[in-house]
């Protein structure tokens, strides 16, 4: 780059400065009403997902079709982006983001009536549905899950049982035993991190709730210390740490490979997994095309027992929403009311249903049969626990701070676990002082 | 036109000394003026599209980088020089540029390489087109297919560890273990990829060069060091110096590999990997922005102070 360069590029940005930075219009507070007469709605909708293998597969489209027997009118398109919340980050800066979209991490909770139309009161709502309060602001509810989940871990009933063990652990301590017990007696492995793929092991933020069967859990986040001594995150870390350290895990994780853990898993090379509800039916799946027993995929809640009871708390997926700028809000608002409702997702995904009177699916059937207690965290202040977050660069919901745990425990990266929990809390609290609400 | 009357001009020589510069009669204003409008007509589309896409987005990320935007809010507010002070004062931020070190010793490597096999195919070997492509073909495969393919081969049990036991050697090493392990196999797939454009330079250097003066060294009795030594290191240090401001460059901003093979995990974070982060999981866009500015700025010093160290004289080789 020469001197010319240098100078027409001063010259562009001061040109440029002024005018660039405009962000979407500003037509706030609208609302998405259901409509009356599921005959007269009209217009075509485009709706967001990140589900690009049902989109493949024309499972949406079948969806949609069963939508248009109610509302023949609606033409429903359907757009699955893979990488979807930074695609949807960047397309948020204009008006063009569908009709009917899944709330991006990203956006504040305050952003919200900026951005999504409201589907109405949270009074009104919370009659009939669960989890209104993670997308309520100021009273108004902008978003609805059509899935709940309840993190868990995916096990093999089969190596386990081998094992000798049939009682699902109710310690960290037991969980490590049984563990230690799969690999003396089994040729599997007894954990599986997924380190590479490192979503995967995002999944341990949402211990959050289940150790202490608390209700207040995020509340806890936001006022004190995660990692102080026998707070959620810390034992759930704790426990990660420990199987580590003892050696319980893939020999590489470097080069885990999530694809290949589902089958892996199913055929009982692997034994256990931390991650949710959510993952059942594709490792049902998987055990299917690998051509073993699907009924050998076991669910197990965090070990860890208040007054002799387990406890897994419940939490919406994605949320859908309305796009604030659409030009048919009654139809999108039609199809995110049918699609919680009416639509056979839920079962299909063998998940937790968001409305308050439907019953448990059935693979949470041995949940039931060992009294695990529901729980919903209140997430009034998730929106103040995600700024921290930021500010603090902590990233509890981003893979980096626990694969640094996982490179602590094995050895890959030098320092003390309560060094490494001390910084996190300096970090955390600093941000807490800091950022405002 | 204006070149043909100019041209005209000089050939008159050194007897028509007295004669006006300028040609007698002067063109008509609208034919000046289209003369001087007609370079632009040309330059319009590229210039167009240079400052759309290259331009105007590196002045809008200056501007971003002094505002405190998360990348999607409506509100964005102006912080001054908050954010540059913050990525000056954060000795976190700038540890990562130890990780740069080893994608730097490893373009040394890639450099000399490079050299080594465009100086033995220049001369007459028996396949070197087949060669030739051999070293070239990395280059073109996609990078994100490569972070892939790596992913295999340096799996426990994958290509290298099945290779090194067909040599009877057994090894349990993690090859992306360890933060050392981890940085050297990522800058050897690096090095495997980029080889073959430092590779092509080189040679398309070394064939500019007149082929009678190798012969001249020949009769000589000048031996094939002595040719490099002479011939060829001198006669292709313009294209040397290139290269190794476009590694520096390429070394500080390393980013497609580790990204898609590691994710930055095990101490393998580049800087790029790290704005990448606070722009798009922190939503730290402003910060970012300035990370990126600051990058520009950092490259931009290396490459200036190298042109001073190594000025750019013209070479002479006959």
């Amino acid at each position: 780059m020469n001197r010319r360069h240098i100078l027409a590029m001063v010259l562009g940005a001061a040109l440029l400065i002024p005018g660039c930075t405009g962000t979407g219009g500003t037509s706030k507070g609208a609302d998405a009403k259901a409509p009356d007469d599921p005959s007269k709605v009209t217009g075509t909708i485009k709706v967001l997902t990140v589900r690009t293998d049902l989109v493949q597969d024309g499972t949406m489209k079948k969806y949609a079709a069963e939508f248009n027997k109610t509302y023949p009118k609606v033409k429903v398109e359907f757009e699955a982006l893979t990488n979807y919340e930074a695609e949807v980050k960047i397309r948020m800066n204009t008006e063009n983001y569908g009709d009917v979209l899944l709330i991006p991490a990203v956006i504040k909770k305050s952003d919200y009536p900026k951005f999504f139309a409201s589907l109405g009161t949270r009074q009104e709502r919370a009659k009939k549905y669960r989890f209104t309060d993670f997308t309520t602001v100021d009273g108004k509810v902008y978003g609805q899950t059509p899935v709940g989940v309840s993190p868990g871990f995916v096990y093999n009933k089969r190596v386990w049982k081998e094992a000798g063990v049939t009682n699902w652990p109710t310690t960290p301590a037991e969980f490590l035993t049984d563990l230690k017990a799969i690999k003396s007696k089994t040729e599997a492995i007894p954990y599986y991190t997924n380190f590479a793929a490192g979503w995967t092991l995002t999944s341990w933020t949402y211990v959050n709730g289940s150790v202490h069967c608390d209700t207040a859990a995020t509340d806890k986040l936001a006022e004190n210390d995660p990692w102080a001594k026998d707070a959620d995150l810390r034992v759930g870390d704790t426990l990660l740490y420990d199987t580590v350290k003892s050696g319980l895990i893939e020999k590489d994780p470097t080069t885990s490979n999530w694809e290949q853990s589902k089958p892996r898993l199913a055929k009982g090379e692997i034994a256990t997994q931390w991650l949710g509800t959510w993952a059942i039916v594709q490792f049902q799946d998987a055990a299917r095309k690998a051509g073993v027993n699907p009924d050998d995929i076991g669910f197990m809640p965090f070990p860890s027992q208040v007054d002799g009871r387990f406890c897994a708390v419940v939490s919406p997926d994605y949320n859908q929403a309305v796009n604030v700028h659409s030009k048919h809000k009654d139809a999108a608002r039609a199809w995110i009311d049918w699609f919680t409702d009416k639509s056979t997702y839920g079962q299909d995904n063998l998940a937790i249903s968001p409305l308050k009177d439907a019953p448990l699916p059935a693979v949470m059937k041995p949940y039931e049969d060992a009294g695990v207690k529901f729980i919903e965290v209140d997430d009034s202040k998730g929106a103040r626990v995600k700024s921290i977050d930021n500010q603090s660069e902590t990233g509890i919901y981003a893979p980096e701070y626990r694969q640094n745990l996982v490179d602590l425990a094995r050895g890959a990266r030098k320092g003390s676990l309560d060094d490494f929990f001390s910084d996190l809390s300096e970090r955390w609290t600093e941000a807490q002082k800091t950022s405002g609400s | 036109m204006a070149d043909v009357t100019e041209k005209a001009a000089f050939r008159t020589g050194p007897g028509a000394a007295t004669a006006p510069a300028r040609p007698p009669a002067r063109a008509p204003r609208r034919a000046r003026l289209r003369r001087g409008v007609t370079p632009w007509l040309f330059l319009i589309a590229p210039l167009a599209l240079l400052i759309t896409f290259t331009y105007a987005p590196i002045a809008n990320m200056a501007a971003y980088s002094l505002t405190d935007w998360d990348g999607v809010s409506p509100e964005l507010h102006y912080t001054g020089v908050g954010n540059y002070t913050e990525i000056f004062t954060r000795e976190d931020l700038f540890r990562v540029f130890f990780v740069s070190g080893y994608y730097l010793a490893a373009s040394a490597v890639q450099i000399v390489a490079a050299l080594y096999f465009a100086t033995v195919l220049s001369f007459d070997v028996r396949f070197r087109n087949f060669f030739k492509g051999v070293l070239f073909f990395p280059y073109l495969i996609n990078g994100v297919a490569i972070g892939f393919v790596f992913l295999y081969f340096f799996q426990d049990g994958g290509t290298l560890d099945s290779v090194l036991g067909l040599f009877g050697y057994h090894s349990d090493h993690a090859w992306l273990g360890t933060p050392v392990s981890a940085n050297t196999s990522l800058a050897g797939v690096s090095v495997w990829r980029y080889m073959g454009v430092n590779f092509v330079l080189f040679l398309g250097a070394i064939q500019s060069i007149p082929g009678e003066l190798y012969e001249a060294a020949e009769l000589d009795g000048a031996n094939r060091w002595q040719q490099f030594r002479h011939i060829i290191a001198p006669g292709i240090k313009p294209v040397v110096t290139l290269t190794v401001i476009l590694s520096i460059s390429g070394s500080l901003s390393a980013f497609e590999i580790p990204y898609i093979m590691t994710g930055g995990a095990t101490g393998t974070e580049t800087f790029v990997i790290q704005t990448l982060n606070l722009a798009f999981r922190f939503n730290k866009t402003g910060l970012a922005s300035a990370a990126a500015i600051v990058l520009l700025l950092i490259i931009l010093l290396v490459t200036w102070v190298q042109r001073r160290l190594v000025p750019d004289d013209r070479v002479d080789l006959v």
